[in-house]
């Protein structure tokens, strides 16, 4: 079975001015003085990892570590700045779902316009709106504009959208809390049903009950490197002796 | 399973194609695009009673105060008020589309951090509101030239031209101002300062006879929006087609804007995933 994600000698180098400078104006002048700086820092550096086929690989590590750089990279949002990455596959990002979504649209529209964000064709999201009315459980709300739904509503109608065909690859931040503990079940059905079909899920947490139990390998990140790769108890405890000391 | 445009291969050492990745990536959005149109469409008027009726009304609205506010000082009452809407028409889609790339862009960099998508889109939506919005004002336009007896020639269907010019110079000049706007938030602010003098220094609301021999060399000469304005306004208000450098001027300068804001904001983009 071939790999999912690749990232071969990947470093992300951010380049941010050294001193905070809010204006044009002042960039301006300083820039006439000769007075920007720009610090540049490494929040990724030299980083192999393969991640293979129905693998649920767990990203661990302080703030600052490198975990959201890092799925920015799976998200295609961030390009490396040196090294090669491969995704072979949809991805699909369940983070901070209905992100995209307009308040003053209706339900309907926001499923078309998040679809569209998401990729899907036309076409496409035609097919799928019936079965992410259906899962959402919102039929009758679906109409009115979304600024009316509850947090809850708003979020379950996200994750029905981001879930509504199975990616090859999943995108997971931080647990899902998603309306009730019955809409919670059904996320976590779902995820699980992608799995068993192929799916290669990568979950970035600061819980590490949910990292024990749910992932098959973790990798730790420190201060942009990775530090270990391995099977989940190894990988947690490497990280909790780190921190102690 | 995986069909083979959702592969990804990024290699930091060939990054030269990336503007025409861009265009490709942006091809391929296109449902997202037309979906960000909608949105924008749609929105806008969502709450209001007049609806969509306000993007005809809106001009027409400006062209009677500057028409009773002008004639008389510019001694020109013949046909004034088609001399403005079309001006105006040329002037409100450049000032809207580029002012809403930037706030788009600003808007959706939550969106950026977050999910893949071709970051043009906001400024290629933007654009694409503008056009229906112009298409929608032409209406209007055409009854008050013929309440006003300004003759309709058929030259008027020469306007998809001009207006596909401006399209790519706002889309251009739109691009590089969204990349500035990433990095220093005042520029939205003193965009609109910027806007309402760029709009004194070009003949919209009055003739350019009226302007000194001087400097009316200096706007013709360094104001892109003159010749792109003028070129709207020969086929509308003076019923004839431009003659070669009248449009060979307008139509380098947009293709050049187009160009060179499409490079910068490709390879600029980048870095929008941790300055936003």
């Amino acid at each position: 079975m071939g790999y999912k994600i690749r990232l071969a000698n990947v470093s992300v180098q951010y380049r941010m001015p050294s001193e905070r400078i809010g204006t044009l104006k002042e960039y301006i002048i300083r820039r006439i003085q000769g007075r920007v700086k720009h610090r540049k820092f490494f929040a990724l550096k030299n980083i192999d990892i393969e991640i293979n086929e129905g693998e649920v690989f767990g990203v661990i590590g302080h703030n600052g570590a490198g975990k959201s750089t890092m799925l920015k990279l799976f998200a295609r949002v961030l390009p490396p700045t040196i090294g090669r990455i491969e995704i072979m596959g949809s991805v699909s990002p369940l983070l901070e779902l209905g992100a995209g979504f307009h308040p003053e649209l209706s339900g309907r529209e926001n499923i078309f316009l998040n679809g569209a964000l998401l990729g899907f064709s036309r076409e496409e999201m035609r097919k799928k709106f019936d079965s992410i009315v259906d899962f959402s459980g919102l039929s009758a709300f679906i109409d009115g504009p979304i600024r009316t739904y509850s947090s809850g509503m708003w979020a379950r109608l996200g994750f029905a959208v981001a879930t509504a065909s199975r990616p090859d690859i999943l995108l997971v931040d931080e647990i899902l809390a998603v309306g009730d503990e019955e809409f919670q079940k059904k996320c976590f059905d779902r995820i699980d049903d992608f799995k068993n079909n192929g799916t290669t899920i990568v979950i970035v947490a600061h819980s590490m009950q949910t990292i024990q139990e749910r992932c098959s390998r973790v990798s730790w990140l420190d201060h942009g490197e990775l530090k270990f790769i391995g099977v989940p108890e190894e990988a947690i405890s490497a990280y909790r002796k780190s921190q102690n000391n | 399973m995986s069909e083979n445009r959702n592969i990804y291969i990024y290699d930091a050492k060939n990054k030269t194609a990336k503007p025409f990745e861009e265009l490709r990536q942006a091809y391929h959005y296109r449902y997202l695009i037309s979906q960000l149109l909608r949105r924008d469409i749609v929105t806008r008027y969502k709450r209001s009673f007049l609806g969509i009726g306000w993007t005809m009304l809106n001009p027409l609205g400006t062209m009677i105060v500057l028409s009773i506010a002008f004639s008389q000082v510019f001694k020109m009452t013949e046909g004034y008020p088609a001399y403005v809407l079309s001006g105006l028409m040329a002037w409100n889609f450049f000032s809207q589309t580029t002012y809403a790339s930037m706030v788009n862009l600003v808007w959706g960099g939550g969106l950026l951090k977050r999910i893949y998508m071709p970051r043009t889109s906001f400024a290629l939506a933007a654009i694409g509101t503008g056009l229906v919005n112009t298409v929608l004002t032409v209406i209007p336009m055409l009854i008050v030239m013929a309440i006003i007896g300004v003759p309709i020639r058929a030259s008027v269907l020469f306007i998809p031209f001009p207006l596909l010019l401006l399209a790519l110079f706002s889309l251009g000049f739109g691009l590089i101002l969204s990349t500035l706007a990433v990095y220093f938030p005042d520029v939205a602010e003193m965009y609109q300062i910027i806007l309402t003098a760029w709009m004194y220094l070009t003949p919209i609301i009055y003739p350019e006879e009226i302007l000194p021999e001087n400097i009316h060399f200096i706007i013709s000469t360094f104001n892109p929006m003159y010749g792109l304005v003028k070129l709207f306004r020969i086929p509308i208000f003076y019923g004839r087609l431009p003659t070669m450098e009248e449009f060979v001027f307008p139509a380098i300068i947009a293709i050049l804007f187009f160009v060179i804001g499409w490079f910068f904001f490709s390879y600029k983009s980048d870095e929008f995933a941790y300055k936003i």
